[in-house]
């Protein structure tokens, strides 16, 4: 854990409420994450996690509350907010090479002439040298695997310099060796560039070695703290308003006992890995 | 013997050639620069997976044009209003690919059977009419062609100045977005100028051919490459053989353009996907 989580915060919440007619997601946000920072946003499916992603993007209003990044009101399309969502894999024939995917990272919310400066070339190949796609960035995106191709959105996302990260799954359906490998890029990041990371997932396991706080979302409420003191029994028991238990095994945390309706969605056996 | 002699001297002829080639040089002009716009818009609606609508915007263009023609008005302006309004409709209510099939179902056969009504209530040639359908470029007028080359310069360039936005939003809306590409702009303007290029497809190749110049070389171009130059390249070379070679084919003959131009089109897609074939067999 970075042991300096000092510095003007990246992005602060204050009583921030967001809901869908009469549902509340959650209330009475108040949250700050400052730079390095690596924030990691938990809960059952319909919990409202994407949605707060999409508040920070600008591209959904709180009901209530007010939601800053870096100081002033949160805004589309910021550049200094890295955006890395859920992989989808791109479909084979996309007439587009690893090194175009980072290139629009680039310069690919520009208008005018599509023509690439030498400049902007040589940026996307330190972007790639960064994340370790140099060996097959002229090859097709769509005959890339999942792990692959999200190394390139790591890329592409890195490309604006951004002072905040957001990652929406990123690691969803990945198998374990790139799930460490697409983690640890994020991580370095944080570490090397002091950017705050907000990590949206339904699975804390692959980054729990590197999460410094935790916000948990469930049934219009939400806790947050560090993992030792939001993954407990109690807390959650407590946060769901029936007895769940935490399980912790091997340096692994799993989550028995989420009562169906507040997951929303499906959760087989109501064993839940956080 | 003299039954297939005649068959042929009706689809092929090159008396008076060069005579003829004069004759039609503007159209030659346009149906080249329409070959390119086409080839070139045809690779985003691949990626953005608009084939069907294209042939919906199509149908609304022939019902413009249909109309322009029963109540006396410029036919290319009746087309582009058909087109406009489809498109920016598709645009609009569309935005998820299933709501958009949706919505294209509907207009299409509106459009469809409106430019019909029209057709049987307008008293003048029937040639005219079955030409909306089916292609008629060699009847267009001078001024309305150069009306046509305008309307496809100004696509091509407002498709170069929007490339990448385009690219990186047909690619990807969500992470687009996030970086600062204006979606429902680009996603409307992009229908714009789909509409435009199928208002000027349906004069020179008809209504119910446009997708042999909106789609095949785009779909020809994707099976060969996956170059991001390559691709819109190929596809603006197929494109243009095929309109402007269709009507060399055609000229000295007394058959309509439009088949010569789509056996073209699709006799290259044959042929690229069975290049895309052998080398998918030879990689392994």
């Amino acid at each position: 854990m970075p042991e300096a989580l000092s510095g003007d915060p990246v992005l602060e919440f204050e009583g921030g409420a967001l809901g869908f007619g009469q549902r509340t997601l959650w209330k009475n946000l108040d949250l700050t994450v400052r730079p390095g920072e690596f924030l990691a946003v938990l809960g059952p499916n319909g919990s409202g996690k994407t949605s707060l992603l999409k508040t920070i993007l600008g591209q959904q209003r709180l009901d209530e509350g007010t939601l800053r990044f870096q100081g002033s009101p949160v805004r589309r399309g910021d550049r200094r907010i890295g955006y890395i969502p859920q992989q989808k894999l791109v479909a084979p024939g996309t007439p587009l090479r690893g090194r175009d995917l980072v290139t629009l990272g680039v310069n690919g919310h520009r208008f005018g002439p599509p023509i690439t400066t030498k400049a902007e070339r040589a940026r996307v190949d330190a972007l790639l040298e960064d994340v370790g796609a140099t060996a097959y960035a002229t090859q097709p995106v769509g005959s890339l695997s999942g792990g692959e191709q999200q190394r390139l959105r790591v890329g592409q996302a890195l490309a604006g310099d951004p002072a905040l990260l957001l990652c929406d799954e990123p690691l969803l359906s990945l198998d374990l060796q790139h799930q460490r490998g697409v983690s640890e890029l994020i991580d370095r990041r944080r570490r090397d560039h002091n950017t705050a990371v907000v990590f949206v997932t339904h699975d804390v396991n692959p980054v729990l070695g590197m999460v410094d706080r935790i916000l948990y979302l469930a049934g219009g409420q939400f806790r947050s703290g560090t993992p030792d003191e939001v993954l407990r029994s109690d807390v959650l028991s407590d946060l769901y308003g029936t007895s769940v238990d935490v399980i912790r095994s091997h340096g692994r945390v799993i989550v028995v006992g989420v009562p169906d309706d507040a997951a929303a969605h499906h959760h087989d056996d109501g064993e839940h890995h956080v | 013997m003299t039954a297939f002699d005649d068959l042929w001297a009706r689809m092929f002829s090159f008396q008076n050639y060069g005579e003829l080639l004069v004759l039609v040089q503007n159209s030659i002009i346009a149906a080249a620069v329409l070959g390119i716009v086409g080839g070139l818009i045809g690779v985003f609606v691949m990626q953005r997976d608009m084939a069907f609508a294209v042939h919906g915007i199509s149908e609304l263009s022939f019902a413009g044009a249909a109309g322009a023609l029963l109540i006396g008005a410029n036919v290319v302006t009746g087309s582009l209003v058909g087109s406009l309004i489809a498109a920016i409709l598709i645009g609009l209510l569309g935005a998820k690919a299933r709501d958009r099939n949706s919505i294209i179902g509907v207009l299409m056969p509106f459009g469809l059977g409106l430019g019909i009504l029209f057709l049987a209530l307008y008293p003048g040639r029937s040639a005219n009419k079955f030409g909306l359908l089916t292609g008629q470029i060699i009847s267009v007028d001078i001024p309305q062609l150069g009306l046509l080359i305008v309307i496809s310069l100004i696509v091509l360039v407002a498709l170069l100045l929007m490339w990448r936005p385009l690219t990186f939003d047909s690619l990807d809306t969500d992470v687009a977005a996030a970086r600062g590409v204006p979606s429902r702009f680009i996603a409307l303007g992009f229908m714009v100028l789909l509409g435009l290029t199928v208002a000027v497809s349906v004069q020179i190749i008809g209504s119910l051919l446009v997708l042999a110049l909106l789609v095949t070389p785009a779909a020809a171009a994707l099976r060969v490459s996956s170059s991001p130059v390559l691709v819109p390249v190929l596809a603006m070379v197929f494109g243009l053989v095929s309109a402007v070679g269709g009507i060399l084919l055609a000229l000295g003959g007394s058959l309509p353009i439009s088949p010569y131009i789509t056996t073209i089109s699709f006799t290259i897609y044959l042929v690229c996907r069975l290049l895309s074939l052998r080398n998918r067999s030879g990689r392994r």
